[in-house]
């Protein structure tokens, strides 16, 4: 194995792992108010979609991503007003999201199946995109990579030393303490839906005019429930999201490391393609299994209905 | 002024029959604003989607073909449901019970036993649980949430047809497409009407629903699973064990969805393809909730969600809309359901604003 080659390995799984981080971390936020949005499969497939449709008419990618997370806020908006305002199930509501947002995304991408997308170019760090086998992988790379990571710091700032952020995680732990002291429950829980809808929105941007860069109707492929386990795997944590992430973006890339090891045994590739989809049952079962690390970590009011005048 | 959601002192039973109606009735009306906003004519689009699949008797048979996976995935779902057991990967399980059902077939191809058909829908029912049984066990043993790990075993259990399709399992006289062979017609379910597509597969359905109905009402287990959704903490108390309800609900769902996807290979498609199931096991749990998880609902949701299915290859053909129109429908009933549930539990109040 040359230098090389552990080099565009590690520059894939960069690649791979950034939609999941931007997509868990809204989910993270959004779970963190007690939401469980179940939809992001469905938010990142419109949000994918749409921000292909974008990019494909204005030629502008920047367009595009903003699309994307128009569409990923409009989506979660959907399930806001069923699982807040209408007060129904969340993981119904979720999983109506994802069943809609999949089966609209087909519906409206029809159009654009055969359409490419001209690649963008990345943006290079001078300098430090010519260290030796981490260069490319770290500094020269699209403009939402580098936001994945600002993003990390960000949500952990914002969770962790801003008191919006104490009122929001005071929120998900006892709604009805939040309440009785008048903080407005539903309105916090909806700007945490919208905000985790918008990452959902621009993680789909990234797969359709960034990562592929083209429009397949189920392109994205199950990524966002993946997200969804990444959230748990990172036990609420948005640092750990980021290692997590980088775990999965290497098992789908599980292809590129069997070629370019010269192994010569013939694995199926559907084998390989499983591979994500087994390591977050794998993952899950590791983390969950220590009931007292969900119980300690998970927000507690997790998935429960909030009524106000209740 | 401002309308404000008000709680009633009980659920109001009328309400949660009425609610699935004004679900439907929202889902014409914004298929009729989308159909407007696509540029073409409402009517038009709501008579081709709607009432053009059923306008013959052969399309009405077809509404009864495809209504059966949907009813055999539901009935098996609402158990789960019923339990707050969520069970997501029906998809899953009804490929896998395919896989195992069909792989019976193909094994013992060319057999003429009578016992070759009853079972091939035995190896599907126990192939639908066994993958059910993966997220049950690891719930139960090791707390992991089975809402997520059903649905990863939807991904692998495609990936596992796809493989076999094009690999081991692929007809080696079908010019390399990726299929089985033809299965027998002992291995074929018999035909219930001449001329039609319906078969033996519907009264399995239908067999499904009256078991269903009596193991929800009429046992012990039943009602346990009802308390264990309705109010956990008297569940526990009264003994009842959580760890049952989860086998209980995720066995019942795996078995169901098996007998669909056997039923599907065995009956209109005739081989393996990687091509069994359109979703029937996601829109199965939007027949579910639609049915109000009771078998005399999930029978008349299956037929309107077969319905959709349907209208969609008529938009496409005629309207030129792409199929997957169904799908836009199918997500917009659940949540107009959701939506109007909140009226089982609330009522609507003119309150003056406060300043």
């Amino acid at each position: 194995m040359g230098l090389n080659f552990i080099s565009s390995i590690l520059f894939a799984t960069v690649v791979a792992g950034t939609p999941l981080i931007i997509v868990a971390l809204g989910e993270l936020v959004t779970e963190k108010a007690g939401v469980l949005n179940l939809g992001a499969e469905g938010t990142m497939s419109v949000g994918a979609v749409a921000a292909f449709a974008v990019a494909h008419h204005t030629g502008n990618p920047f367009l595009g991503i903003l699309a994307g997370m128009g569409a990923g806020i409009f989506m979660s908006l959907l399930f806001g007003i069923s699982a807040l305002t209408l007060m129904a199930n969340q993981v119904a509501s979720g999983l109506a999201l994802s069943i809609f947002g999949v089966g609209l995304s087909a519906f409206i991408g029809k159009p654009y199946e055969s359409v490419a997308l001209a690649s963008v170019e990345p943006i290079r760090i001078p300098l430090l995109h010519k260290i030796p086998v981490f260069g490319p992988a770290l500094f020269e790379q699209q403009g939402l990579v580098y936001f994945s990571w600002v993003l990390i710091v960000l949500v952990a700032w914002f969770l962790y030393r801003t008191k919006a952020g104490l009122v929001l995680r005071a929120v998900g732990e006892s709604p009805v303490s939040a309440h009785s002291i008048g903080y407005g429950v539903v309105k916090i829980r909806y700007q945490a839906v919208l905000f985790g809808g918008a990452m959902a929105g621009i993680g789909g941007a990234f797969m359709s005019v960034f990562y592929t860069p083209m429009w397949v109707e189920g392109m994205v492929a199950g990524r966002g429930w993946i997200a969804l386990s990444l959230v748990v795997f990172a036990t609420w944590r948005p640092a750990r999201v980021m290692i997590g992430a980088y775990l999965f973006g290497g098992c789908m890339i599980a292809q590129m490391f069997v070629q370019g090891s010269g192994v010569r045994i013939s694995i199926p590739a559907q084998f390989l393609s499983a591979m994500p989809y087994a390591a977050t049952v794998l993952v899950l079962v590791l983390i969950s299994r220590n009931r007292s690390t969900i119980r300690l970590n998970s927000p507690a009011s997790l998935g429960q209905t909030f009524l106000p005048d209740a | 002024m401002w309308l404000k959601f008000e709680q009633r002192p009980e659920p109001s039973k009328t309400m949660s029959y009425l609610s699935p109606l004004l679900a439907v009735a929202l889902m014409f009306l914004s298929g009729l604003i989308l159909f407007l906003v696509l540029g073409k004519s409402p009517l038009e689009g709501f008579k081709v989607f709607f009432l053009n699949p059923i306008k013959d008797s052969y399309g009405i048979a077809e509404l009864f073909l495809k209504a059966t996976p949907l009813m055999l995935c539901a009935v098996g779902l609402s158990v789960g449901f019923k339990a707050n057991v969520w069970n997501i990967g029906a998809e899953g399980q009804l490929l896998i019970g395919a896989l195992v059902g069909g792989g019976l077939a193909l094994h013992f191809e060319g057999s003429t036993s009578p016992f070759l058909l009853p079972g091939m829908i035995v190896a599907g029912a126990l192939g639908g649980m066994a993958w059910a049984a993966i997220p049950a066990f690891l719930r139960t043993r090791f707390n992991a949430n089975e809402i997520l790990t059903s649905l990863m075993l939807v991904y692998i259990a495609e990936l596992l047809v796809s493989w076999l399709v094009h690999g081991p399992w692929k007809d080696p006289d079908g010019f390399n497409f990726p299929q089985t062979k033809l299965l027998s017609a002992k291995a074929t379910l018999p035909i219930l009407v001449e001329g039609t597509r319906v078969n033996a597969a519907l009264l399995l359905g239908i067999g499904a629903l009256l078991v269903g109905w009596i193991f929800m009402n009429k046992s012990f287990m039943g009602y346990q699973m009802k308390v264990a959704g309705q109010a956990e903490h008297a569940g526990r108390y009264a003994g009842f064990s959580a760890k049952r309800s989860v086998w209980i609900g995720m066995l019942a769902g795996g078995a169901m969805a098996g007998i669909a996807g056997i039923s599907e290979v065995s009956g209109p498609i005739g081989q393996i393809t990687e091509h069994i199931s359109p979703g029937y096991g996601f829109a199965a749990m939007i027949v579910a909730f639609v049915g109000r998880l009771s078998p005399i609902g999930i029978f008349f949701s299956s037929l309107l969600m077969a319905l959709l299915y349907m209208g969609g290859e008529q938009a496409q053909q005629y309207l030129n809309l792409p199929s997957s129109i169904s799908k836009v429908f199918q997500g917009m009933l659940l949540f107009f359901l959701l939506g109007s549930d909140v009226f089982i539990n609330f009522r609507l109040r003119l309150v003056r604003r406060r300043k």
